[in-house]
């Protein structure tokens, strides 16, 4: 999860990932075109996001497509927003138990 | 042209079991939002995804099957015209080890471009496969969060 935070942490990097989430499965031609910074750069970048599993690749032919994974982001969701949602919850049945004993 | 997503995820299990949640309609139910899959299981095969009440929520055929490495399904959704009127979709599932971890992935299209079909799956597999990596690491599915599909 180290991984994804850091890929997340450059705002290039969240641009390219919403630049798939708008168009997904684009080359390196076709993501260099938009981003104002050198094709290494976009190289590295998406290195990164790969590397976290943010962005999965897929060859056809000369030509690598990339898609925006966004099941590494559901675990985010679900370790910490999920985590969060029980604690509400459990905090509630407390308070309805305490409530619910007192006698009237 | 098409639409397609792709998923990935790494789940520190082995090629058997991780074939045997995606091909056995019991534990498949745990994961995925508690609708069982139907089919023999082998080339030519009918194959179907029921919701809880058995209706068919979606269905189609096994295309390729190669245990425990790779499986492809034709699919369409069954439950809500406008979906089934976009027609099949290709989905396969590619299963690699590396050590001691899986890698899982899903590729989901069809020969349309801009697919409903495909949009309303999107939301849905990231879940589904967060599920099954939980499921299989720790024993136990992730809280059913998410209603499912929409009926």
């Amino acid at each position: 999860m180290d991984l994804v935070f850091k890929a997340l942490a450059d705002p290039s990097r969240r641009e390219l990932l919403d630049r798939l989430h708008a168009r997904n499965g684009q080359t390196l031609n076709e993501l260099c075109e938009q981003m104002e910074m050198s094709r290494q750069a976009v190289t590295k970048h998406l290195a990164l996001l790969e590397a976290a599993n943010l962005v999965a690749t897929q060859k056809e032919g000369r030509e690598k497509h990339h898609f925006l994974n966004p099941v590494p982001i559901n675990d985010i969701a679900e370790r910490w927003i999920g985590k969060y949602e029980r604690g509400r919850l459990k905090a509630l049945s407390n308070l309805k138990k305490q409530l619910e004993r007192e006698e009237p | 042209m098409s639409s397609q997503y792709v998923y990935v995820t790494y789940i520190r299990t082995t090629p058997q079991k991780l074939w045997d949640a995606l091909t056995t309609p019991e534990f498949q139910k745990q994961y995925w939002f508690n609708m069982p899959q139907e089919s023999e299981w082998k080339v030519g095969a009918s194959w179907k995804m029921l919701f809880e009440d058995g209706r068919v929520a979606d269905a189609g055929e096994v295309l390729e099957i190669d245990p425990p490495r790779r499986l492809v399904l034709k699919w369409r959704n069954e439950f809500r015209p406008e979906l089934k009127a976009e027609g099949y979709s290709r989905c396969v599932y590619d299963l690699e080890q590396d050590g001691d971890i899986m890698r899982l992935t899903v590729t989901h299209s069809i020969d349309k471009d801009g697919a409903k079909f495909i949009e309303a799956v999107s939301g849905g597999w990231p879940r589904i496969l967060s599920s099954l990596k939980t499921l299989l690491e720790g024993g136990a599915p992730l809280p059913r969060t998410h209603p499912g599909p929409a009926k």
